[in-house]
């Protein structure tokens, strides 16, 4: 690990004056210690927004959608009874991550915008094509754990639960600089390799997120999340799925399927969401649309049976989200 | 009295398995002897459930292990290793890391340890430096007044390599055209120990050996006319992975090298092996290496001897004239300090109709990187009776860092195949799996351990495989261990009495965590009449009398016998001194309950007032382990084990859960059935992890380790810990003054076997690959449908 100077921000101004090439931004800390200590990241500064007051708060209900502050932790999300009972796959997702001891550290704003884990990423060992080397080195190597779809470039997996299942739940993230605030739909805010390599969001460097917002669910719709981990603690997903069924009557008028450690950004399956509208939940529909969801996957030479997890993790968290037991 | 004359004796000793039919046997056993010791029922501190002494040192932090270490003026070290998997160091260039801030000395490896040598010198590849044949090979290190100072220093260091092609898988090292690992063959000193690692052995390429036999000789009869001659040929294909050790704390050292001798707190499971090894490497006598471990944080056989971390300390340490301390990093203790090596076993096994074996044969090919022992031919040679067995073990050498023996070397992946072979043998002759096993396995404690476990875990709810309705399907399974009473001889103990009353045992035998400090403390306050608290325990250092490398389960045996023998002595001195004043022999004083009387109802003294009769401020007694009691015709002892797993199984995610486990095991005259339910149950999750999670995985196409860390390697944690059950027999054979026995192999043998049936049992697939994971669970239970589909 390198030397580094430390700043405390005590407010959203004078984290964002702070901010620059020169500087690292530090939440939990739980991703940029790893980071730091693997020489992955050596920053001249480290600014800890720890400090900066008002950012733990959620606000907000079912009806009108919630806003949640960067700090709120992942312990914390997991307990709150507003997202515990309206926003289940966020509770979920917030409450299934790594370690009891790492949610009480984790804010959602660094879980949303934790660098991934691919093995080859994180090693000093590989100059990979995210670090600005040549090569890729899971499509011939070691990739058991990495992405079956959009994993032509880079096949490193979208690491955020929280990222899965607000992208499930239509949220977006609110990004302030001294130029303004600007608001992104998570569905746009996360960039795959094509569109960016060295950097998997739309953040600038000079931006601070300053709110993850949640819009209301309609009254007939209800969410699901499934992680299935190799093992359950200290992991992480093998494979996720974050659903929202809305109903009209007895069919689905609106499903969104977002498929976590799949692919580098999460995954939404569209052909599923397509094939379940205007039709009934069924075990029948369900395992239909599980499998249009691994339509397309161009598993690699060692991850070929997460082609299967996810069909039955899909149509698992559909019938879940469905109330179908 | 006894005749003095007479240097043997006629001693009958309990024998037999505790609640089980005793009987009794009579033995010559040297008259300085203590008295027979009964069996646990008539005894009040040995065979107690007693909490450890250091408990509360430990979990409060008070304990010092060597990671904590701190001394006035201390240096600290980095290590810079190979960023390449093979290649000759051209020049390592210093200058610039010695002007670094801080730095106050470096020094360059001029032997490596720890790795095969070429046996014949002029053949190996000329070179100034060892030659890299892993990435993350100990080069050199660096002393600096900070952390941070060694770390930046080290990042100054220009090593230039000559790169040389590598392999690291195995199955690639074995084809013809693979690069050498070694140009010529090699041996290595301190193998794997799982078989296959002896000296002289041929090499063709990069594979060594087969060895063919084991530890207690030839192969036996002849596999051919067993084979032949059997009704029912079972076989089967396995595979294990490379498992590393993950102690909690790593490999290393605090050397303090002064001008009148050298001082080295180690994280070591052997105090003496680290002091001999620094004694050869720096020319001094072994009386001034002094070498301490007050606790230590694991070692699970990687910890013997001084390894190059104590090695460059202790250079780092002369160089700069001050205490260093270098403690490996998880990346370094993850590549180059020890690991369990793989195996890719073919095992065959011929049986007639009724079960009874007529021909094992193993051929196994491991790999133990640049390292050899990686057989795993144990189980196979010695669990059971079987006229004609054939092992034949390879060490495939490749460029990953080396095994060193790791719990119950070669016997956890000998017994995934071996007891899941035995098992299908069973489904084809349509015998249960324990009534099998009854038949063919003549040990007297597994018999036993086989019933005890099977109404415990309740063996007759055992259902046909698959018959769960739902995706998650469950199971139970069985396997056996089989691991032998090593003793080491090197095992001694002083016991003193002060005046006051106090009284103290010391010896340089080390606590690697089974509790060892506690269970000498029973022996003595057992001798003593006193309770376990009352005994100070000093042990780790080498000042003390000898003490044995705790490996092989041998601690216990060895130990305790010279602590009892030792406690003995004193209190004979002590009956002595105070006999004429109890109006009795010595031979007849009685030390009970804190008091020294003159038997049942006669006259007492308390402990402190008869050790206020002493003539001196101190007495004391010191014993070395003497031989193990025998009629002469002994055969070598085993300890048996038996354990029953029961698991869950997502058939739709192929995620498996270990949801019970009932752990039958024996190790002779237990001392604290507490420790060894600890021992137990470390054993049970370590063979789990191993079982489902741990994997050492190399890049195939680069050769470095991608998970050199406890993340992405990953480890058993407490949502994956099951139910464990311990059910201890207590089986007396008077052995030694003792009769104690060992648990930390034996509780780590079975497990992964067990699973693995238990998943037969769930989901009617076998699973011969491990670890056992999603993957593979997904991949042959697709495998399985394939096929049922064509039939
Ligand atoms: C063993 C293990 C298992 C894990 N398992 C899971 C899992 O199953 N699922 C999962 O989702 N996660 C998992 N995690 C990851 C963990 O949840 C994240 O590391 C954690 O959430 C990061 O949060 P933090 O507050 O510590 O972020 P930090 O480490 O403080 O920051 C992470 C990144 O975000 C940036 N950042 C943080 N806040 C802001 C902000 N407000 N504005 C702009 N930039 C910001 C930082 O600069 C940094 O680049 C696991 C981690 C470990 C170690």
């Amino acid at each position: 690990m390198n030397a580094f100077e430390w700043v405390n921000a005590t407010t959203v101004d004078e984290a964002i004056g702070q901010l620059g090439a020169a500087s690292l931004l530090k939440a939990g800390g739980v991703d940029v210690l790893d980071r730091l200590k693997e020489g992955l990241d050596a920053p001249p500064r480290l600014v800890n927004i720890r400090t900066v007051k008002g950012l733990d708060r959620i606000e907000g209900d079912a009806a009108t959608g919630l806003r949640i502050g960067p700090l709120v932790t992942l312990a914390a999300l997991d307990v709150h009874p507003v997202v515990r009972k309206s926003f289940v796959a966020l509770a979920d997702a917030a409450g299934h991550a790594a370690t009891p001891q790492i949610r009480n550290m984790a804010t959602a704003g660094g879980n949303l915008l934790q660098r991934p884990r691919c093995w080859y990423f994180r090693s000093r060992d590989f100059h990979c094509l995210k670090k600005g080397g040549d090569t890729c080195f899971s499509q011939h190597g070691e990739n058991q754990y990495h992405a079956i779809f959009g994993n032509e470039i880079c096949a490193i997996v979208h690491p955020s639960a929280l990222g899965t299942a607000l992208v499930a739940l239509g949220g977006s993230v609110e990004l302030a600089s001294s130029r303004g605030k600007r608001i992104v739909l998570a569905e746009q805010f996360f960039l795959p390799p094509a569109a960016a390599l060295e950097r998997e969001n739309g953040l600038a460097e000079d931006e601070l997120l300053t709110a993850i917002v949640v819009p209301p669910l309609g009254a007939s719709a209800r969410s699901a999340y499934t992680k299935v981990g190799e093992k359950e603690s200290f992991d992480w997903p093998i494979a996720e799925v974050a659903a929202v069924v809305e109903r009209s009557g007895a069919n689905v008028s609106r499903a969104s399927i977002v498929l976590g450690a799949a692919a580098p950004v999460p995954h939404r399956a569209t052909a599923a969401e397509k094939l379940l509208a205007g039709k009934p939940l069924t075990r029948e529909t369900a395992r239909a649309a599980a499998r249009a969801a691994i339509e397309g996957a161009t598993p690699l030479s060692e991850n070929r049976y997460k082609v299967t997890l996810f069909e039955n993790v899909v149509r698992r968290t559909l019938l879940d989200a469905g109330g179908v037991r | 009295m006894q005749d003095a004359t007479k240097t043997s004796r006629k001693a009958t000793f309990p024998t037999g398995i505790a609640g089980s039919g005793m009987t009794s046997v009579e033995l010559d056993i040297p008259t300085s002897e203590p008295p027979v010791l009964p069996p646990n029922e008539d005894l009040s501190v040995v065979g107690k459930r007693t909490p450890r002494l250091d408990g509360r040192l430990k979990v409060t932090g008070a304990a010092r292990y060597t990671a904590d270490v701190r001394l006035p003026n201390m240096l600290h070290a980095k290590v810079i290793t190979a960023t390449v998997p093979h290649a000759r160091v051209k020049s390592v260039d210093i200058s610039a890391a010695e002007k670094a801030p801080g730095v106050r000395a470096v020094h360059v490896l001029e032997r490596l340890l720890g790795s095969a040598v070429v046996r014949d010198s002029s053949k190996e590849i000329a070179s100034k430096y060892p030659i890299v044949r892993y990435s993350g090979q100990p080069i050199a290190a660096i002393a600096a007044t900070s952390p941070g100072a060694a770390e930046d220093a080290a990042k100054l260091v220009k090593v230039e390599y000559e790169v040389l092609p590598f392999v690291v898988d195995a199955d690639e090292a074995r084809k013809p055209g693979a690069p050498l690992v070694f140009p010529a063959p090699a041996d290595m000193a301190a193998t794997a120990g799982g078989g296959g690692g002896g000296g002289g052995l041929t090499q063709a390429g990069n594979v060594r050996g087969p060895a063919r036999g084991g530890m207690f000789g030839p192969p036996r009869g002849d596999v051919e006319n067993g084979f032949a001659a059997a009704e029912v040929i079972v076989e089967g294909e396995f595979r294990t992975q490379v498992q590393t050790h993950s102690p909690l704390e790593t490999h290393g050292v605090v050397a303090d090298w002064r001008s009148d001798g050298l001082t080295v707190y180690s994280s070591t499971q052997g105090t003496a092996s680290v002091r001999d090894e620094l004694a050869e490497v720096f020319g001094l006598p072994k009386t001034q290496v002094r070498v301490i471990t007050e606790f230590m944080g694991g070692g699970f056989g990687a910890k013997f001897g001084a390894g190059n971390e104590g090695v460059l300390a202790t250079h780092l340490s002369k160089k700069a004239g001050a205490p260093v301390r270098l403690m490996f990093d998880r990346r370094t203790e993850q590549l180059a300090a020890g690991n369990r090596p793989s195996s890719h076993q073919k095992l065959r096994l011929g049986a007639m109709k009724d079960g009874t074996l007529k021909a094992i044969h193993l051929v196994n090919f491991g790999t133990a990187g640049v390292g050899t022992g990686a057989g795993a031919g144990g189980p196979a040679q010695n669990m059971y009776e079987c006229p004609a067995v054939l092992t034949e073990e390879a060490d495939v050498f490749v460029n990953a860092g080396p095994a060193a023996s790791f719990r119950a070397p070669g016997h956890p992946q000998g017994c995934f195949a071996l007891e899941q072979v035995i098992d299908e043998l069973a489904e084809r002759i349509a015998v249960d799996p324990l009534a099998l096993r009854d038949r063919i396995d003549t040990s007297e404690s597994r018999r036993l351990e086989r019933r005890l476990g099977a109404e415990r875990i309740g063996w007759s709810r055992r259902k046909a495989p698959g018959s769960d309705p739902g995706p998650v399907k469950r199971g139970i399974g069985v396997a056996q261990s089989v691991w032998y009473r090593f003793t080491d001889m090197d095992s001694a103990c002083e016991v003193r009495i002060a005046r006051d009353g106090s009284v103290e045992l010391l010896s340089a035998v080390q606590d690697i965590g089974g509790g060892i400090r506690t269970a000498l403390a029973q022996v003595v306050a057992e001798e003593l009449g006193l309770q376990a608290a009352d005994i100070t325990v000093r042990i780790g250092d080498t000042n003390f009398p000898i003490g044995p490398a705790s490996g092989g389960s041998v601690t216990t045996n060895s130990i305790t016998p010279a602590a009892r023998n030792a406690a003995h002595d004193v209190k004979m001195q002590l009956a002595s001194l105070v006999a004429a004043e109890l109006g009795v022999e010595p031979s007849g004083v009685v030390m009970r309950g804190g008091t020294v009387a003159a038997g049942a109802g006669g006259k007492s003294l308390t402990f402190r007032q008869a050790a206020r009769r002493l003539k001196t401020e101190q007495i004391a007694g010191l014993a070395s382990r003497s031989a193990n009691y025998s009629d002469g015709k002994r055969a070598f002892d085993r300890y048996g084990g038996v354990q029953f797993v029961e698991v869950a199984v997502d058939t739709e995610t192929g995620v498996i859960r270990v949801e019970r486990v009932v752990a039958v095991h024996d190790c002779g005259r237990p001392i604290n059935p507490l420790a060894i339910e600890s021992q137990v149950n470390g054993g049970v999750l370590q063979g789990i992890s191993y079982a489902l999670y741990e994997n050492r995985q190399l890049d195939r196409n680069t050769g470095h380790m991608v998970n050199p860390n406890l993340e992405q390697y990953k480890i058993l944690g407490a949502r994956e810990t099951p139910v464990i059950e311990t059910i201890l027999i207590e089986e007396y054979r008077g052995r030694s003054s003792t009769d104690a026995g060992g648990i930390g192999e034996p509780a780590t043998v079975p497990t992964a076997g067990a699973v693995a049936n238990a998943v037969y049992n769930a989901i009617g697939v076998r699973l011969r690959e491990m670890p056992m994971t999603p993957a593979r669970v997904l991949a042959a239970m697709a495998a399985a449908r394939k096929e049922g589909g064509r039939a």
